[in-house]
């Protein structure tokens, strides 16, 4: 049975929800019930049936409206995808896993067929049906990267590995918390971490990198990062700060449970084979709070972690705000009883 | 956090000898399956049932990236080493069943790079095989220096100069002919970058005049894996896993250690990818570090050792395993 995908907006009118079985699928980040950094970095193997980590690359019921919201931003700002020029091969590299993954996991919606270089792509839910070379750029219409991820939900950022580092020198970035990749191409691992606070001091970008580089080919590794978002925008990039910033003013006592989004990454690593980069799938879920307090575990546990969140923490995620007013919603819903371990809900 | 590779079941499908000491090994999957890609300049760890013994080796893989039937690798005899190359030439066979790793790559294309300058020696040639097949695949711009003892121990120079012709420039130590280095060196254009692999006196050789000649240290690059060197047998105490160990003559530290059950991660085995670092909890004697991963200070600080390739002279060693 293949996947009913949604009508509905990320923007505007924010008609984004998420059904009862993808409310219930939600990759809820908190295990205990207070929340600090860690170098919280598993091997991407498949985890249960009916979660987000059924396939190594996960397809939804957002897909077709988060393709759209996507060209929408590259149409307004191209500079949301680059790709250096040395990273062209890294790009094949990622059509190929993207692909592959994708037909993989949801025969129904992706084809692909492989005849020596000649390669067919179908993707039925968004009526494309193309035939091109591998290797060569001049047989697609856009350079691989921007092709294949105008088709695969979440942002990708593409690192080449060189001199005991990684640099941010690929990417397609449209739905991101508040980072740009245009004023981080180029950067390396370091750079572009620089301001996140307290991680720095505890050593984790050392130990980080150091496991990132010596990613192999065939063992993908994942995180799971978390903040929030006031509205179901997908696109809260610096850029457009002006039309996501003033948002955060906006939440009252009455409207949390329809503006408050928890907003969850799950990032995974993998080794690109011929270009030996690292590619970064970035894949954004919203929650809204009305949809997260449907299971009491969450709305217990969340209660405590943005209730004791450090403050440096808070302001970096720009909770600052309307904390007081999330936390207050909040507490009426936790009445004191233990939450169970493990991330899913009861 | 787990590290180390995925292994292949191959089936060994050709073996070639190429000339008196260098015999090629050809591998498919049991299963028939296409193996993984790789990109120029990637290895394989080949495991090796040698009786009681497990060796494991590290080989570039030679082929071309773009043919992923096969992986090819080409084995140097080494009569005086500890026996890896040996028990290739004399044991490994068409149609046996091996195991190998998935490629890792330590010696990776800089694709920035305007122009790639590749320097081999000897059985160094491997990895610049398979690199070269990538980048002329895809129209790159290399030449490649290529120095050995005599031609007939000239390990794919004919191929080498049947592909890409007047890229390819040959050196014969018999002939007296000698890399102009410092010439080579200095004519470069700019965007350049160095790659050298061979014996380690030749690796030093091009990086101490490539430094002198004022090119960035990130422009050069070279596979600097240390074959493990025999020694003196000498006892460990592994704290952790509470076992008490002899490394043997011919054996590596880190193979005694896997010979106790203990598995400690690696990917190289030849002192260059860092995974296997081990802290020393006591010692009383003199550590013999092969590696090229560890600083000088680290090495002089006795808190750390590389099981892969250094070893250990004197009363007593105890390590955290």
């Amino acid at each position: 049975m293949g996947i009913t995908f949604r009508k509905e907006t990320f923007r505007d009118d924010f008609t984004f929800r998420n059904s009862p079985e993808h409310i219930r699928r939600f990759p809820f980040p908190f295990h205990e019930d207070s929340y600090m950094y860690a170098v919280n970095i598993e091997p991407h193997v498949l985890g249960p049936k009916g979660s987000v980590l059924e396939n190594l690359i996960d397809v939804d019921e957002h897909y077709v409206a988060e393709m759209q919201d996507r060209a929408l931003v590259l149409a307004e700002d191209p500079l949301r995808c680059q790709s250096l020029s040395h990273m062209t091969l890294a790009g094949w590299d990622l059509l190929e896993l993207l692909m592959e993954q994708q037909a993989l996991g949801y025969p129904e919606h992706f084809t692909l067929t492989r005849d020596g270089d000649r390669w067919r792509w179908i993707n039925r839910p968004l009526g494309i049906d193309d035939t091109f070379t591998f290797g060569d750029v001049s047989t697609l219409p856009y350079g691989p990267m921007e092709y294949i991820t105008r088709q695969s939900q979440g942002d990708f950022c593409i690192l080449d590995q060189r001199d005991g580092n990684l640099w941010m020198d690929a990417g397609m970035v449209t739905t991101q918390a508040d980072w740009s990749l245009d004023f981080d191409i180029g950067m390396n691992f370091f750079e572009w971490h620089a301001p996140v606070p307290l991680a720095h001091e505890k050593g984790i970008f050392v130990r980080a990198l150091k496991f990132l580089t010596n990613i192999q080919q065939g063992k993908p590794a994942r995180r799971l990062n978390w903040t929030m978002t006031i509205n179901p925008r997908l696109d809260t990039s610096p850029e457009n700060y002006h039309k996501w910033g003033p948002d955060r003013a906006t939440v009252t006592p009455e409207n949390v449970g329809e503006k408050v989004h928890l907003r969850v990454e799950l990032q995974s690593f993998w080794r690109l084979p011929r270009s030996n980069g690292i590619v970064f799938p970035i894949r954004c879920y919203l929650i809204k709070m009305d949809e997260l307090v449907t299971q009491p575990k969450w709305a217990r546990r969340l209660h405590r972690v943005i209730r004791d969140l450090p403050d440096e923490l808070a302001n970096y995620k720009g909770l600052t705000r309307y904390r007081a007013t999330l936390v207050e919603w909040l507490s009426k819903l936790d009445d004191g009883s233990p939450t169970s371990p493990g991330f899913g809900p009861d | 956090m787990s590290t180390g590779t995925t292994k292949l079941d191959v089936v060994v499908s050709d073996v070639v000898p190429v000339n008196e000491l260098v015999t090629r090994f050809h591998f498919r999957r049991r299963d028939g399956q296409l193996l993984p890609t790789f990109s120029g300049g990637a290895h394989v760890v080949v495991e090796m049932r040698d009786g009681e013994r497990t060796r494991l080796n590290p080989y570039s893989l030679m082929g071309s990236p773009l043919d992923t039937r096969e992986y090819m690798i080409s084995v140097r005899r080494d009569d005086v080493g500890r026996g890896g190359s040996l028990f290739m030439h004399r044991h490994v066979r068409p149609g046996m069943e091996m195991v190998i790793s998935y490629p890792v790559n330590l010696f990776s294309l800089d694709l920035r790079a305007r122009k790639h300058l590749m320097l081999a020696g000897g059985i160094g040639i491997t990895p610049f095989m398979a690199q070269t097949a990538q980048l002329a695949a895809d129209g790159g711009n290399f030449e490649l220096h290529y120095t050995c003892r005599t031609a007939s121990l000239g390990t794919y120079a004919d191929v080498l100069r049947e592909r890409y012709d007047r890229r390819v420039r040959l050196y014969h130590d018999d002939r007296d002919e000698r890399i102009e280095l410092d010439r080579l060196l200095s004519s470069q254009p700019l965007g350049t970058h160095l790659y050298v692999c061979g014996p380690s006196g030749m690796i030093g050789w091009v990086c101490d005049r490539a430094a002198a000649l004022g090119w960035p240290a990130e422009t050069v690059h070279f596979e600097h894996f240390a074959a493990p060197q025999p020694g003196a047998p000498f006892d460990v105490t592994l704290a952790v896993s509470g076992n008490t160990i002899r490394v043997g003559e011919q054996q590596s530290l880190l193979e005694a250690i896997e010979a106790a059950g203990v598995d400690p991660p690696y990917l190289c085995r030849g002192g260059v990818c860092g995974q296997c670092e081990t802290n020393v909890i006591a010692h009383d004697g003199k550590f013999i570090h092969n590696d090229h991963w560890l600083s000088e200070e680290e090495h002089r600080s006795c808190k750390k050792i590389m099981p892969c390739v250094s070893r250990f002279e004197g009363r007593s060693l105890v390590l955290e395993r």
